[in-house]
């Protein structure tokens, strides 16, 4: 069991609750800083790769966890931010601006594009936003084909290497260097979001997710940080899009579907929402079951000479995995997470209704 | 000079007419008491002031500005901070949270500044601590600081909700029957706490609260309402006398001189 004793405000303020938890995320930065190493060993760099992947799938995680996660606006529409990213990036990149600048830039003007589309329904509540934000999904890879020349259409754009001060960076040529960039990324986002999260911004968006009626009665204006909000999850699922797109090396009208839409929401339910950790426990479960399921597949045929062929497996194997969440971890993977540590930190006085939120009071009283 | 003034301000719901013609001064430092029965339009009148409401006839004003012309996350920004009737806490947050986000409206860095958490930023959240801080000590929030509101007995949350109005430093404060569901000796430490915000603190206090003792307890004047029009003002005794007063609450039996909360 551990106390913690405060001794100024900074223990409240300051990243990390003890020393202890610091030392924790300081192992955990030497762990993923490390990983690459093992690959060199063994020679092989095919699961950096996947690694990479689930990283970029954090990263927009991430953008979507601090919408709906923290400002609890719903979106089934990221995967078009995404694709914002990816294409605004092949197309800075092919105008011959530096990838330092076109990167930060295609976020940001994806971050732009969400929040304008965005403002028209923030207004609306949450089902309409869902609703819309489902329409423009679908209607995304339509755009695609009609932006043409732009995007190359059915036929697809190849995406240019990153070029830093003339260090050349590929996926495939130089996985370690990919693998190093993306975590970068990755970290910086997570302090930029841990940030926002201890700061006004940051609990503004929780305030308007937790009661409309009382963030207006605290001053905060709804629409301006539901748009603040919209702007900061587009432009880290546009950042997200447009390393997906030097990952995959080759993108189409197919790439950014409804699918991927529906997997990042998805995504950060099953991780937790509400935690920045969901999106990380969330990107790594979706990034193992095609992984699994293909090793899996390989062992049964090797093996025993079993050929299991079931088209939509992965799908349904994770709509399964999302209903059990639902039905019976509502807080996700970091809230089983948070439920062992608790029970190993307060040993032996847990008690099982210790993370039972106490019913709400009736609000007949409520301002309409 | 008073603090809050409206005049002749009537609001309709459809048919309803839920405020009618009220007008009302609140001076500065006072605590001025709102009574009726269930449904007289108290609720309504604070939400009025909120502006989550548009009245359709009548002047609000506060230190001398129009309220009428802002919009309610603008109202906090003069110096009134609000309760809820039935609570209206940001439930997935800790109690610290929670006051926290009472601070808002002192707020001074934008975006920017937070997200890389500028110098600027630390040691506005610095100051924003040391507020709440002192917040949490007044009112003995000590061993809920770090709780999260869901789990929190209906009289913590209560107490929280005040602070997170208080944290704001307000002018004005707005109780929304502060006592309603507390026990007796809680009710008579929310009684300490309005005497102390109102004497220590300088904030005046515009309550709605169904238990008459804690009305006469706290409140210098009283204004009755029923159906939307003003019945009396003046003392919590002068008004419990009222003939209108005892017309109003005949049979429903909840105005008395001990004061009986209601369930
Ligand atoms: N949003 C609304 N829409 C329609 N009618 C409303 C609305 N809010 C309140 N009313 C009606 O207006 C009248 C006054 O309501 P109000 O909530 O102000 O009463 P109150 O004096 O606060 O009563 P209580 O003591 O029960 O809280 C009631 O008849 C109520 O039903
Ligand atoms: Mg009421």
């Amino acid at each position: 069991m551990r106390f913690v004793f405060k001794t100024s405000y900074d223990a409240d303020i300051s990243l990390f609750k003890h020393r202890a938890q610091a030392v924790w995320y300081g192992l955990l930065l030497l762990l993923v800083l490390a990983t690459p190493l093992y690959f060199v060993a063994i020679g092989d760099a095919y699961l950096l790769g996947e690694i990479t992947g689930i990283l970029i799938l954090a990263i927009a995680g991430m953008g979507l966890m601090l919408l709906t996660g923290h400002t609890g606006l719903p979106s089934l529409g990221h995967a078009t931010f995404m694709a914002f990213g990816c294409y605004l990036n092949i197309n800075l990149l092919g105008a011959g601006v530096p990838w330092l600048i076109a990167f930060p830039l295609s976020g940001l003007i994806a971050g732009g594009l969400g929040t304008m589309i965005a403002l028209p329904v923030l207004r609306l509540h949450g089902v309409y936003l869902a609703l819309a934000t489902l329409a423009m999904s679908m209607l995304t890879s339509d755009f695609v084909v009609i932006a043409e020349p732009w995007t190359g259409g059915i036929a697809g754009a190849a995406v240019p290497d990153i070029n830093i001060f003339g260090m050349e960076i590929n996926r495939y040529s130089t996985p370690y260097k990919f693998y190093y960039l993306v975590l970068f990324v990755a970290i910086l986002i997570v302090w930029f979001y841990r940030n926002l999260l201890r700061t006004p911004t940051g609990r503004s968006f929780t305030a308007v997710r937790d009661s409309e009626i009382s963030a207006r009665a605290m001053g905060i204006n709804l629409t301006r940080t539901k748009a603040m909000s919209f702007f900061l999850s587009a432009t880290a699922a546009g950042l997200a899009g447009a390393l997906f797109g030097h990952s995959a090396g080759y993108v189409t009208n197919e790439t950014f579907d409804l699918v991927m839409s529906i997997t990042l929401l998805l995504m950060i339910v099953i991780g937790g929402l509400g935690f920045i950790h969901g999106a990380f426990f969330g990107a790594i479960v979706v990034g193992i079951i095609p992984v699994a399921i293909a090793n899996g597949r390989t062992f049964l045929s090797t093996t025993f000479d079993v050929n299991i062929n079931v088209p939509g497996l992965e799908s349904a194997l994770f709509a399964f995995i999302l209903i059990c969440f639902i039905l019976f971890e509502p807080m996700g993977l970091y809230g089983r997470w948070l439920k062992i540590r608790t029970y190993f930190e307060l040993f032996p006085f847990y008690r099982k209704d210790m993370f039972k939120r106490q019913k709400s009071y009736l609000k007949t009283d409520r301002v309409q | 000079m008073s603090l809050l003034e409206i005049d002749n301000v009537t609001l309709r719901f459809g048919g309803l007419v839920a405020v009618d013609n009220v007008s009302l001064r609140v001076n500065e430092g006072e605590v001025f008491a709102l009574v009726g029965p269930n449904g007289a339009g108290k609720s309504t009148i604070f939400n009025l002031i909120s502006r989550f409401y548009d009245p359709a006839e009548g002047r609000i004003r506060f230190d001398g500005k129009d309220l009428l012309k802002h919009t309610a996350d603008q109202v906090p920004s003069f110096g009134i901070a609000r309760t809820f009737q039935n609570i209206e806490l940001f439930e997935q947050a800790t109690v610290l949270q929670n006051l926290l986000v009472g601070r808002h409206r002192h707020r001074k860095t934008g975006m920017l500044s937070n997200i890389v958490f500028s110098p600027k930023a630390y040691r506005e959240e610095l100051r924003h601590r040391e507020a709440v801080e002192e917040v949490i000590e007044f009112l003995n929030l000590q061993p809920y600081r770090d709780k999260m509101i869901g789990g929190l007995p209906y009289g913590v949350r209560k107490v929280v909700e005040l602070g997170r109005a208080l944290a704001s430093e307000p002018k004005l404060l707005l109780l929304d029957e502060p006592a309603s569901g507390l026990s007796v000796e809680e009710t008579q430490d929310m009684a300490f706490w309005i005497e102390d915000i109102q004497t220590q603190m300088g904030i005046s206090v515009m309550m709605v609260e169904h238990d008459m003792g804690l009305v006469s307890a706290v409140s210098g004047r009283v204004m009755a309402l029923s159906d939307g029009k003003e019945l009396a003002t003046g003392t919590a005794a002068e008004v419990q006398s009222h003939p209108a007063v005892i017309e109003a609450y005949l049979g429903t039996g909840e105005i008395s001189k001990t004061g009986t909360s209601r369930a």
